[in-house]
């Protein structure tokens, strides 16, 4: 005889309670393949647990932007934000498609040189640039931007007997209505060190001051910010025309447009609220467009959008270890994959999928990791259909910061898989091992065990 | 001719008819007194225990939504599910916190034969609670001073400024006059729990309450609008009883937001009279007060006209409404069985 | 580990617990489980007919009896 379908034995207390922001948010669905590869074929080929990375997601969301700014506006250069996902792999696929490398280490600098991307079009960013680096980006004519006075003072110093001059801009701070005020980045705007920047370098006659940048936060969920910037910059570079006769190039609006994560203490989720990368194009265009620049003497317009560009290119599959009952009740499982690797959960809200059929039951939950730690978790509160032991798991939109702010730590670091446009898969960087990790150590002759 | 409105079904949130009413119950008799037998009303609930639910000789049915925090998706599919139990003709949503989403998926709805009447996203925002300093200095409103408050810095910045007492207010709702700083703290740390933040430190202003039901056209005029001086409080700041009242300020007061906002839709202005004398914006909630089916007793039926207009009628704007109407709230234990709470809380129907 | 006496169970999965007043609802296997319960018959007859029925290793089922109890414990409905 055909046996019966079993579920996990459950009862739920029915509640009664006040509406407040911690709702249960339900609507699951089990999420079986990404771009057609299955889940299941991915872990069994790479290990549990893998990162993910679709190609076509990738390209989409670049040509969206890109199509978003120069249908708006004629001179638009992107330029891609290596901090958010240096994996060589990921950053030809946004040279291939005609971004700039936007770097913001020495380290980061070496990257792009190696992945083949001409001095010319690597932004050099960042307050902790050495005396090493900024040579090496003034031997390679590559675009500076300046942090911070004693960095203008060094440049100076190293420009001197230059035949060619290196080519800079300057970073600004400002007042744009948000909370927090970036100000520790650049030279501020408001009280005039920006303009005194300006003028020293356009006085000095060793450098060429071609562009102002900014940036005015991360994860902005206003689009009237950066219309502020946006004046805010113009206004200084028609002032550099006026009054010292001097033309800027180009205005660097920076990143920070937010993918459409939840945010931590968000009432309402990221997929409604988050404003849409044409929203963010619009008010940027139309301030520049109509601040009283010279029809044909519009300056570039760079962006460096990274999160918004790769987020939702990025998954996390991992597996269920185990599942707990905490003393108050509550439900609980453990995954194999820690905050270690997944660093956006200590700020985002992430959606999680069981990867496999499911009973209709859920059950509020909190997911841990597999570290011996008790920050390790990575949702401390979802509605969850009954986990087993094995079954699998996928984190949705990791593709930013995740595999760049990760640590070895406890536990070695997964291997990331990119999925190609035509839905091969490729192992873009390998899982760490043991070796790996102990290749850079050194013990003493006298600790030496392995004699 | 047939009666056009011969078999209406009206989808209202907001059963909520406890010590914080929600407006949900008063919409729904407003509704009644014009529509009566014809008109099917459907509940929209978030929580097993809204009164409104168990009131089954005022909501036909009721079935639960998801929270607004599941988002627009969720709601869309939910919505769809009820209009093919009920065909819906029209929902007029009654919560703050569901607005943004209602207003997202007007459209879909409109595709699926559902009316509403509710204001733009600009609109909603310009009236929050983080944007109302602004609007106000820059229409040239009376309201009071505020300050942000992310951290618990914040709160004696907005002390240094503001003195004591001063209201510490949640991004949606709820609010606190607090006259110490132990007080303040206790405030944010709840709000904090929540809602989140920003929470709003707001000077505090003495004088009499008076609040303004409304409805505005889109196009910058108000189609009827009623102001109540409130004659009871509760601690929680709600009206518990008021009277209905006249005044040339006051009707220019909401006159001139309709304009500067060409609100559509319900709403509610929360105004301070000090001793000078001079009107004070205190909150403008976008949708009908819990004490609405006061403007139908005072000869402007609120709910109806929207209902009206929203499901394409023209309504005339009202010229006049009756001063001197009182109401009086009060409290009424209904018995149901525990039955129908679990019916509700696992089924989401009832 | 015996049920309380006077928990009060209906038809479509709901559990009444009329010495607090809580309510549960069950998925179909929870309200299969306080039947038998109810009924007085032992673990091991209760586990020997699951097994019998579904489609469930006797592991899974002795851990899933195991959370089940937690379950009913943290829940206030057993005989202490």
């Amino acid at each position: 005889m055909e046996k019966l379908p079993y579920e996990k034995p459950y009862i739920k207390k029915l509640q009664a309670g006040a509406l407040n922001k911690f709702g249960s948010r339900t609507g699951l669905q089990p999420f079986k393949s990404i771009d057609g590869v299955s889940v299941k074929s991915l872990i069994e080929n790479y290990g549990s647990p893998v990162f993910v990375l679709s190609e076509k997601q990738i390209r989409k969301n670049y040509r969206a932007a890109y199509r978003a700014f120069s249908t708006r506006y004629p001179k638009v250069q992107f330029a891609w934000s290596y901090k958010t996902n240096y994996l060589n792999a990921v950053c030809q696929i946004f040279h291939q498609e005609g971004s700039w490398a936007e770097v913001v280490s020495g380290f980061e600098y070496r990257k792009a040189l190696g992945n083949g991307v001409p001095g010319n079009k690597i932004i050099f960013n960042g307050p902790g640039k050495s005396i090493n680096d900024l040579q090496l980006a003034i031997e390679h004519d590559s675009l500076i931007h300046i942090d911070h006075f004693d960095e203008l003072n060094l440049l100076l110093t190293l420009s001197k007997n230059l035949v060619n001059k290196p080519r800079v801009a300057i970073r600004i701070n400002m007042d744009t209505g948000v909370y927090p005020l970036w100000d520790r980045f650049g030279f501020n705007y408001e009280n005039g060190e920006a303009w005194s920047a300006v003028t020293k370098i356009t006085g000095s006659g060793s450098l060429q001051l071609v562009g102002l940048h900014c940036h005015i936060g991360t994860y902005m969920l206003s689009a009237d910010a950066y219309g502020i910037a946006a004046n805010k910059l113009a206004e200084l570079a028609v002032r550099c025309q006026t009054e010292l006769n001097h033309k800027i190039e180009y205005l660097d609006l920076g990143g920070g447009f937010p993918s459409t994560n939840t945010l931590k203490g968000a009432y309402l989720p990221g997929n409604d609220t988050v404003p849409t990368i044409d929203d963010f194009a619009e008010v940027i265009t139309s301030a520049l467009l109509n601040f009283g620049f010279a029809n044909d003497d519009l300056p570039l317009l760079i962006l460096e959008s990274g999160r918004v560009l790769i987020d939702d290119a990025g998954y996390l599959l991992g597996t269920v270890i185990a599942n707990k009952r905490l003393a108050n009740g509550k439900g609980a499982a453990i995954v194999d994959f820690g905050v270690n690797i997944l660093f956006t959960s200590f700020w985002y809200e992430h959606q999680v999928s069981p990867a496999q059929d499911f009973a209709a039951h859920t059950e509020n939950m909190v997911i841990y990791g597999p570290l011996c730690m008790n920050i390790d978790v990575i949702r401390e509160s979802i509605n969850l259909p009954l986990l087993n032991p094995g079954d699998q798991v996928v984190v949705h939109k990791v593709g930013a910061y995740n595999m760049t702010q990760w640590m070895q730590f406890i536990t070695l670091r997964p291997a990331v898989v990119l999925i190609d446009e035509k839905l091969r898969t490729h192992l873009i960087r390998k899982n760490e091992t043991l070796e790996y990790t102990a290749e850079p150590e050194l013990v003493p002759a006298h600790l030496n065990n392995n004699k | 001719m047939a009666n056009k409105y011969a078999n209406l079904c009206i989808a209202v949130t907001g059963l909520n008819a406890n010590d914080n009413p929600g407006p949900g119950m008063a919409v729904i008799r407003c509704l009644k007194e014009c529509f009566r037998d014809g008109l099917r009303i459907i509940g929209l609930s978030y929580e097993s225990l809204e009164p409104g639910i168990y009131l089954r000789d005022q909501v036909n049915k009721t079935y639960q939504l998801p929270y607004p925090t599941e988002g627009t998706a969720a709601l869309v599919e939910r919505l769809a599910y009820i209009n093919g139990q009920e065909k819906l003709d029209l929902i007029i949503p009654n919560f703050d916190s569901e607005l943004f989403n209602f207003i997202k998926i007007a459209p879909q709805l409109q595709q699926m034969g559902i009316a509403t009447y509710l204001p733009t996203h600009q609109q909603l925002a310009l009236r929050d609670k983080v944007n109302l300093k602004n609007f106000g200095t820059k229409n040239g409103f009376y309201v009071p001073a505020d300050h942000k408050l992310y951290t618990t810095d914040d709160i004696k910045k907005a002390a240094d400024e503001f003195n004591f007492p001063m209201v510490i207010k949640g991004k949606f709702y709820d609010a606190y006059v607090v006259y110490t700083m132990d007080q303040a703290l206790k405030a944010f740390h709840q709000l904090y729990a929540a809602w989140g933040v920003p929470i709003i430190a707001q000077q505090y202003i003495k004088g009499n309450e008076i609040n303004i039901s409304a409805l505005g056209d889109g196009n910058g005029y108000n189609i009827s609008l009623v102001a109540m001086r409130k004659l009871y409080i509760t601690d929680k700041g709600k009206a518990w009883a008021g009277v209905t009242i006249k005044d040339d300020k006051l009707t220019q007061l909401a006159d001139n937001f309709a304009r500067a906002s060409n609100w559509k839709g319900g709403y509610e202005i929360e105004v301070m009279s000090d001793a000078e004398g001079h009107l004070y914006i205190l909150e403008i909630n976008p949708r009908f007060p819990a004490w609405v089916y006061l403007t139908a007793a005072a000869g402007q039926n609120q709910p109806v006209a929207l209902a009206k207009i929203a499901m394409g009628e023209g309504v005339e704007p009202y010229a006049d409404y009756q001063a001197g109407k009182l109401f009086v709230r009060y409290s009424w234990d209904h018995i149901a069985d525990i039955a129908d709470f679990q019916q509700i809380s696992a089924f989401g129907e009832l | 580990m015996k049920l309380k006496s006077n928990i009060a169970t209906s038809e479509n999965g709901f559990i009444f617990n009329p010495a607090t007043g809580d309510s549960f609802s069950g998925n179909g296997m929870a309200a299969q489980l306080l039947e038998a319960m109810k009924s007085g018959k032992t673990e091991d007859d209760i586990k020997q007919d699951i097994l019998s029925r579904y489609e469930v290793s006797e592991s899974q089922l002795n851990s899933d009896w195991d959370n089940w109890m937690l379950q009913l414990k943290e829940a206030n409905l057993l005989e202490i």
